[in-house]
């Protein structure tokens, strides 16, 4: 198209007696200029995020596999020696604790955390009132600051005279040690946590059944279905796929679990001593032994890696 | 009876929107016996659950330390005590904690944008060459879970590769990592690809440069999204625990979630009224940041749910 508009280079030779070819050389090296001139300016507008990126995520995830093979305390320089971080890991009875323990987290939020939300999201679908004050009340703890929601719920967990404790003996029921117990305290954990979080799966659920067509429910009403059978065969098989996916997000968050142990209990509580929290101790707490904590973290990740792939997949197949 | 167009259908409800109960079913009787009955317990069991916390909390750092640590407790103060309040702001040193997190939360906020909005208005409009590589690079650290960066990334930010920067203690250590934010990225971009590319060139033709179209012409077109990301960029900083515990360790530089922490820990006793001071003042922010923009935080989660 420019090709006669082409500027030439000041300093460039005149043009030889062959018209036409010169023209599109000439307007193939001004093409060419401006396709660098462009991706240099493109690149200057992503250079600092690509620069972020480098630095706090791609870097550290390469240094992360190595570190896992060094011996590193800030102190001396960093050594190579091969597994025997994975090693110690395995030979130390905390590392196979925590990881019991935030299995049981895991599973425990999974039955609290899982199914709670979903039957609270149909149960507020169906309800004609007060839209905006449930949807609001729900979701109010999981703005509180975490720090701020799991220090109150030590307070109630107080075995003295903590709200929880004082509520049953009012209703004469048997009071609990709550977090101060090993047999009670991760249940305790898995409750603030989940009373904490589960106003975002609440909410998503709820959104996804409003997108069902109301005619599912029309059709099934005509073809003489009650409403259990409506909840089964239309409600049920409408969600599958957003229930498959919070389930695995929730799976990947709640094994990241770290400021409910963190606060309520320590990291040194072996009744509920984490993946994240003992990952914490190896490095800032104890033993300042980061190539210990990166040979976990490394582990960690290949188990999350498991559930985020699998998340990619499903979210793909439904793209 | 059976046509589609429930626009013409006067007085039926709208199948479009009816729900697993329809309207016609709960106006009978029975059902409408059963609905209020059901509706009275999850209003009670909400307040019960969520707000009744929230004002145990606030209430309780008004009354006084005896009458807080009493046998019986009571449901209103007997009297109002601010002492707890003012004791906490000043005595703990709560204000200085808060201002460290408005600066750390604003400063955050406007490194986050400006950084992300300008890469992914590059990946969108001046389609570099592998930027479809640049921009995947960015969404797969969606897919990596941050406790398993944790330590690679302090180390990182003790001793910032090539320029052996320390930035421990430093608001940049906050700032810069949070400004590598795919999910921002992601939801700019997929903004920006619907801006229609002749109003850009329009822009080019009245002579307006890249910056320019980029300041004037799309930012005041990406209002809601902009909205939308800014809020969750302070909510999320002003939630953040685990890696500012990490990198501000000097009393002096932390945020209030983790100087509420220290607190608690700490061997010299804070009243219990106010500690829980303490915790009011952090929650409010929050509180009040999501009565102001509920439709923008609920919308925004929803959104993204459906999406993926």
């Amino acid at each position: 198209m420019a090709t006669s508009l082409a500027p030439h280079r000041p300093g460039s030779p005149a043009a030889p007696p062959r018209g036409g070819r010169t023209g599109t050389a000439d307007a193939r090296r001004a093409r060419l200029r401006r396709r660098i001139a462009d991706n240099a300016l493109a690149y200057a507008f992503m250079a600092a995020g690509i620069l972020c990126f480098a630095v706090f995520s791609w870097y550290p995830l390469v240094r992360g596999v190595i570190l896992s093979f060094q011996q590193d305390n800030l102190i001396n320089d960093p050594q190579w020696v091969g597994l025997t971080n994975y090693r110690h890991l395995f030979a130390d009875p905390l590392f196979w604790t925590a990881w019991k323990n935030t299995a049981e987290f895991t599973g425990l939020a999974l039955v609290l955390g899982y199914a709670v939300p979903f039957v609270i999201a149909v149960l507020l679908n169906e309800l004609r009132h007060f839209k905006g004050f449930f949807r609001i009340a729900v979701y109010l703890p999981v703005m509180l600051p975490p720090i701020v929601s799991v220090m109150l719920w030590q307070f109630f967990y107080d075995p003295g005279d903590g709200l929880f404790n004082t509520a049953l003996r009012g209703a004469h029921l048997p009071t609990s040690q709550w977090i101060q117990s090993p047999h009670t305290a991760m249940i305790s954990l898995v409750l603030v946590s989940t009373w904490a979080n589960m106003g975002g799966a609440t909410l998503m659920y709820l959104a996804a059944l409003q997108s069902i067509p109301g005619e599912l429910f029309e059709a099934a009403e005509l073809d003489g279905a009650g409403i259990w059978a409506r909840l089964r065969y239309v409600t049920l098989p409408q969600m599958r796929f957003i229930m498959l996916v919070l389930l695995l997000l929730q799976i990947i968050a709640t094994m990241q679990v770290f400021i409910e142990p963190f606060q309520l209990t320590g990291f040194t509580d072996p009744s509920t001593i984490t993946v994240m929290t003992l990952i914490y101790r190896y490095a800032f707490a104890v033993n300042n032994d980061f190539g210990l904590a990166a040979s976990m973290s490394v582990l960690l990740f290949v188990v999350l890696g498991v559930f985020a792939a699998l998340y990619l997949r499903l979210t793909r197949e439904q793209d | 009876m059976t046509a589609p167009s429930s626009a013409s259908a006067p007085a039926a409800t709208s199948t479009a929107t009816r729900s697993l109960i329809s309207d016609q079913e709960l106006a009978r009787p029975r059902y409408r016996a059963v609905y209020f009955t059901v509706l009275t317990v999850t209003v009670v069991l909400f307040t019960a659950a969520f707000l009744f916390p929230l004002y145990w909390m606030a209430s309780s750092a008004l009354e006084t330390p005896r009458e807080f640590a009493a046998q019986t407790p009571t449901l209103l103060p007997k009297s109002v005590h601010l002492t707890a309040y003012k004791d906490a702001w000043s005595q703990m040193d709560i204000a200085h904690f808060f201002l460290n997190t408005v600066w750390y939360a604003a400063g955050g906020w406007l490194i986050q944008i400006s950084v992300d909005v300008c890469a992914a208005y590059a990946l969108s409009k001046l389609r570099p060459a592998f930027g479809k590589a640049i921009f995947a690079g960015m969404l797969a650290s969606l897919m990596l879970p941050a406790a398993a960066l944790l330590v690679p990334a302090y180390l990182t930010v003790s001793d910032l590769p090539l320029v052996h920067l320390n930035l421990l203690n430093t608001p940049w250590a906050l700032w810069l990592p949070g400004a590598a934010n795919a999910f921002n990225i992601y939801v700019l971009r997929r903004f920006f690809d619907q801006i229609p590319g002749e109003l850009l060139d329009a822009a080019a033709i009245d002579g307006a440069s890249r910056l320019q179209t980029l300041l004037r012409v799309v930012l005041p077109l990406s209002r809601p999204v902009l909205a939308v990301i800014s809020i969750f960029a302070v909510v999320g900083m002003w939630k953040d625990f685990l890696w500012p515990l990490l990198v501000l360790q000097d009393p002096d530089k932390q945020t209030l979630s983790v100087a509420l922490h220290r607190l608690s820990t700490s061997t010299t006793q804070v009243p219990p009224t106010e500690m829980i001071a303490g915790l009011s003042i952090a929650a409010v922010p929050m509180i009040v940041l999501f009565l102001f923009f509920q439709r923008h935080i609920l919308g925004g989660l929803s959104a993204g749910a459906l999406k993926g």
